[in-house]
């Protein structure tokens, strides 16, 4: 699968999709490629405040458990219950059923620290 | 980095490859619960080719294979395997082995790949006379550091040592390829060339002329499935592996047999309560805490021919005082979190104190719920017992169960009207 260009992607791998003051994170293919399969998949409820570059949940797969960050500060409004219940969706959808978290954004500054698709591809190919 | 024999093999099949022990090796093809489902159910093809292959021959082959390891060698059959640790003066593990006998003077040993070198060294040291002898000790609890304490003491016994074994170690690792198959079906479909094979009994082994080279196979694996595995020269494994495999069509989503990497071995000897050096095994964790006493044969010294082990001393003394500070438990828990190794075990549920680690989990593909083997207090290590796996932010509540999580059925008797 070719990495979608409508959204940008931060360093810790979280693809952010931006909708009017809504992000969509996501996690890349890249990155749960490396994970190899989650099986357990929290994040933070709906309420939930935090700033930008915060931890908002965890993501464990076979081989090891890292932290969901998100490069913008905001409120959680949606969780991808599909996900949590069905963790394989972050492998085998990861742009799109494999979403993780919808937040309505206070703060988009650290966007500008995420890159657009071609960069991200770019920095994993070395 | 050192390549296997199968090593295009494993990149025809797009094989995510990764570093282990000096080695580059299959992770997983497609994915590691995928694979090890399929191992499971019908049968995956593993290299496992990194592991090391020692030969020990000559007329002292015996003795010294007697000295090394902590089971009897004397009483095994031609065609035979066994498992057995080989331990240090301490009491603590080196490796874990399988030793084959091809003759009386013929054995060899297959050992874990990133203790080789180590191995190798240790062999050798015993058949020069330098180590094999004079004891090494452990003295249980005499730090007083509450049951962890253990400390060297040299130099208890002085028997034996100096004396030069006629023997040859060859290292034959990277000039042979090992591949596993396992799984519940893979016995049926060895049986359209082999009647032999299926007849074998577990842990026996033939050698079978294939076309012009020498294949040993034997009813063993590391997965807790029926299945063999087999060792090669290095040059035919690739061939031996077409013709093996020459009905079964890989890529298919319903193949009997399909590659499978490291990542699924890892977790199918984790449901099997299988030990791995590096982490239910290591160098300071006493033989008799890995729940693997079966391979320990304190008495072994006197049976006929018999000889006592490179770390026995140290055991008696440990069994004396009343047995190991430690054990290695199964844990099951509850949920889908992971305890990873290095996790601390608490006592008593959440809260408690802690009494142990993790040392290698798992979220069971086979059972659906987390499991985990961890080194505890001998105190906590009774089946039932409650016990909590500090994962960082959330402490997970884990039962002690016994090992293995998982067992397979018995294995059916071959088609051929071979006896299982």
């Amino acid at each position: 699968m070719s990495t979608p260009d409508d959204r940008v992607y931060a360093q810790t791998h979280e693809w952010h999709k931006t909708d009017g003051d809504v992000v969509t994170i996501g996690l890349s293919k890249f990155a749960a490629d490396q994970l190899t399969d989650v099986t357990y998949v929290e994040i933070q409820a709906p309420g939930y405040s935090f700033a930008a570059g915060d931890p908002i949940g965890e993501i464990e797969s076979v081989k090891t458990t890292s932290d969901v960050y998100s490069a913008v500060a905001g409120e959680i409004i949606e969780v991808n219950q599909a996900a949590v219940d069905d963790p394989s969706l972050v492998n085998s959808d990861s742009y799109g059923k494999g979403w993780l978290v919808k937040i309505r954004v206070s703060d988009a500054a650290g966007l500008a620290n995420c890159v657009d698709a071609s960069t991200y591809d770019a920095n994993n190919a070395g | 980095m050192l390549k296997t024999p199968l090593h295009k093999f494993h990149l025809e099949y797009h094989a995510k490859m990764v570093e282990f022990t000096g080695w580059e090796m299959p992770m997983l093809y497609t994915s590691i619960r995928e694979e090890h489902e399929q191992v499971r159910t019908s049968g995956g093809v593993f290299d496992v080719s990194h592991m090391g292959r020692v030969k020990v021959q000559g007329r002292h082959a015996r003795k010294l294979l007697e000295r090394v390891c902590s089971r009897r060698i004397t009483d095994m059959q031609t065609g035979q395997c066994r498992y057995s640790l080989v331990c240090n003066e301490r009491g603590g593990v080196r490796d874990d082995v399988l030793v084959y006998k091809l003759d009386d003077a013929d054995y060899l040993v297959v050992v874990n790949a990133s203790n080789r070198e180590k191995l190798l060294g240790h062999f050798e040291d015993v058949r020069s006379g330098a180590a094999g002898g004079a004891g090494h000790r452990l003295e249980a609890g005499a730090t007083g550091g509450g049951g962890a304490g253990h400390r060297l003491e040299a130099g208890a016994t002085g028997r034996g040592g100096g004396e030069e074994l006629k023997v040859t170690i060859e290292d034959q690792t990277e000039s042979t390829a090992m591949v596993a198959v396992q799984g519940p079906k893979v016995m049926e479909m060895v049986a359209n060339f082999s009647k032999e094979i299926p007849a074998l009994k577990r842990y026996r082994f033939t050698v079978k002329n294939l076309l012009v080279m020498k294949v040993l196979v034997s009813r063993t694996g590391y997965t807790g499935e029926d299945g063999v595995e087999a060792i090669l020269p290095a040059g035919a494994v690739n061939m031996a592996l077409q013709l093996l495999l020459k009905d079964v069509d890989m890529t298919q989503a319903q193949a009997l047999i399909k590659p499978a990497g490291l990542g699924a071995r890892d977790t199918l000897r984790m449901e099997a309560g299988m030990p791995l050096y590096g982490q239910e095994l290591g160098e300071d964790i006493c033989a008799l805490s890995c729940g693997v006493d079966f391979a320990i044969t304190m008495d072994k010294h006197e049976a006929e021919r018999g000889e006592r082990f490179i770390g026995q001393d140290a055991l008696e003394k440990i069994i004396a005082e009343g047995g190991p500070s430690r054990r290695i438990v199964g844990l099951a828990l509850e949920g889908r979190r992971t305890p990873r190794p290095g996790h601390a075990v608490l006592a008593s549920g959440a809260g408690g104190e802690p009494i142990g680690r993790v040392t290698s989990g798992c979220l069971s593909p086979t059972l659906g719920h987390p499991i985990a083997m961890a080194l505890v207090d001998s105190a906590h290590a009774e089946v039932g017992t409650t016990l909590a796996v500090d994962a960082g932010r959330t402490q997970l509540e884990a039962e002690v169960v016994k090992l293995p999580f998982y067992k397979a059925a018995k294995p059916k008797p071959a088609a051929t009207g071979a006896s299982a």
